[in-house]
C-alpha cells in the first residue's frame, strides 16, 4: 500500500494527465466539480485549458443537471467528484434515463484500501451499486497503468453510444489518505 | 390565498416569451412547465417533469454551451428553492446570456398549496444578490414584467434573476411534451445538431 500526504510533491503520476488528454480527444468542453484531492491534478490542468471549462459546484447534483444542458446545447462534458458525492446525485441520474444524453464521471474512490476515516466508508461501499441501480454502467481502474484505456472505454461508451457511465478510480490507485496531528 | 395586485402567472410567462428572438427557455417542473406550455409550444422550449432543483443548472449549461443565444429559466419558488446552491454556481460563472425568473407564489401549488420558504422568510432577490448576480430583482407589476422582457431577450449584460409574485391560483394544466428524448433531440436540432 502507498500513501499520500497533503505535502505530497515530488513526483506527480502520469494517469491524470493521461486522462486529460483523453478527454481532450473526446472534445469536452464543461467540466463540472466538487473537489477531491485525488482529482487535484486535473482540475489544475482544466483550469489551465483553453478548451475545457472548470465549474466549480455547490453540490454534485448540479454537475449532472448542467451536463444535460451542456449537451442540449451542443457541447460535452465529465463530471469530477468523490465517492460521497454520488449518494447526492440519485435523483438527478434520473435524467440520464430520461433525457438518454452522453453521461460521464470521474469518481475518486475514498472508503477502501486503507481508509482512515470512517464517515467515508458506508458511501464508499455503495458507490458502484447506487450507480448500477440508477442505470449507470461502472467501469474501475485500480493500477496506474489502466487507467487511459479504461478512461478512454468510459468515454467511448458514454459519447459514442449514450450509455451513461461512471469511472471509478480506486483508493489503490490514489493512495489512502494520511491524516496527521 | 390569492391576493388582489398579485400576478398572474401565465400573462407574465406569455410576455417574457414573447418575440423571444431564438431564447431557449427552461421550465421548472408543475406549473411553470404548463405556463411555457401555455405561452405556444416552441423547438426552444425545454420542458422539466422532474429532476427538481435542477432547472437553473440545466440553463447554465446551456448558456455556456449556446453563448450568442439568450437563455431564459423559469421555475417555481419550490423548485429553486431545491437549488438553492445553483444560484451560487451561476453567480461563479457569471454567464451574460443567462437570465433566471422565479414564479413565487410562496406555495407548492403542484402537491396542495403547503407554504414554501419564501412564505416565511426566504428572500431570493438577496440570495441572488450576495451570491453575485448584480441584477437581481423583485418584480410586483406587469410594467416591469415588461421592461425585464426586453432585456432577457439579449445575450448579453447578464446574469439576471428576477423574482416575480404571482398570485396563488392554480390553472389548468396545459400539459407539454414529456418525452425527453425528443425534448432533447427536438432543441438539438433547432441549433443544428444531429442525434448521436
Amino acid at each position: 500500500m502507498h500513501a499520500r500526504t497533503e505535502t505530497a510533491s515530488d513526483s506527480q503520476p502520469a494517469w491524470p494527465e493521461e486522462i486529460f488528454s483523453t478527454l481532450q480527444r473526446f472534445d469536452v468542453r464543461q467540466v463540472p466539480y466538487v473537489p477531491d484531492a485525488g482529482h487535484s491534478q486535473l482540475i489544475d490542468r482544466v483550469l489551465g485549458s483553453s478548451t475545457m471549462r472548470g465549474i466549480p459546484l455547490t453540490t454534485e447534483e448540479e454537475g449532472i443537471a448542467l451536463l444535460l444542458g451542456a449537451w442540449a446545447g451542443g457541447q460535452r462534458g465529465v463530471l469530477l467528484m468523490q465517492s460521497s458525492g454520488v449518494g447526492n446525485c440519485i435523483n438527478m441520474l434520473s435524467l440520464t434515463q430520461i433525457f438518454r444524453f452522453p453521461f460521464l464521471t470521474l469518481v475518486t474512490m475514498r472508503g477502501e484500501w486503507g481508509e482512515f476515516n470512517p464517515w467515508q466508508v458506508p458511501m464508499g461501499s455503495n458507490t458502484q451499486a447506487a450507480f448500477e441501480l440508477c442505470g449507470v454502467k461502472v467501469l474501475r481502474a485500480t493500477h496506474p497503468e489502466e487507467v487511459r484505456e479504461v478512461v478512454e472505454a468510459g468515454a467511448a461508451q458514454a459519447y459514442n453510444a449514450s450509455t451513461p457511465t461512471a469511472v471509478l478510480l480506486s483508493q489503490r490507485l490514489i493512495g489512502a489518505k494520511v491524516f496527521v496531528k | 390565498m390569492s391576493k388582489a395586485n398579485l400576478l398572474d402567472r401565465r400573462a407574465v410567462v406569455s410576455h417574457l416569451l414573447k418575440d423571444r428572438n431564438g431564447a431557449i427557455a427552461v421550465g421548472g417542473l408543475g406549473a411553470s412547465t404548463y405556463d411555457i406550455a401555455a405561452a405556444g409550444d416552441d423547438d426552444r422550449n425545454f420542458y422539466l417533469w422532474g429532476a427538481m432543483g435542477g432547472a437553473v443548472m440545466i440553463g447554465l449549461g446551456l448558456a455556456l454551451a449556446q453563448p450568442e443565444l439568450p437563455v431564459i429559466v423559469i421555475t417555481g419558488d419550490g423548485e429553486m428553492l431545491m437549488g438553492l446552491g445553483s444560484i451560487a454556481t451561476v453567480g461563479a460563472q457569471k454567464p451574460a446570456n443567462l437570465s433566471i425568473v422565479v414564479l413565487d407564489n410562496e406555495a407548492y401549488g403542484e402537491t396542495g398549496g403547503q407554504v414554501s420558504h419564501t412564505a416565511a422568510s426566504v428572500d431570493l432577490v438577496g440570495v441572488a444578490k450576495a451570491c453575485g448576480i448584480a441584477d437581481s430583482r423583485a418584480i410586483t407589476t406587469m410594467a416591469e414584467v415588461e421592461a425585464f422582457a426586453l432585456s432577457l431577450k439579449e445575450a448579453s449584460r447578464g446574469p439576471r434573476f428576477a423574482n416575480v409574485k404571482i398570485d396563488g391560483a392554480n390553472l389548468e394544466r396545459v400539459l407539454s411534451n414529456r418525452d425527453g428524448t425528443s425534448i432533447v433531440n427536438r432543441l438539438r436540432g433547432s441549433l443544428g445538431y444531429q442525434p448521436i
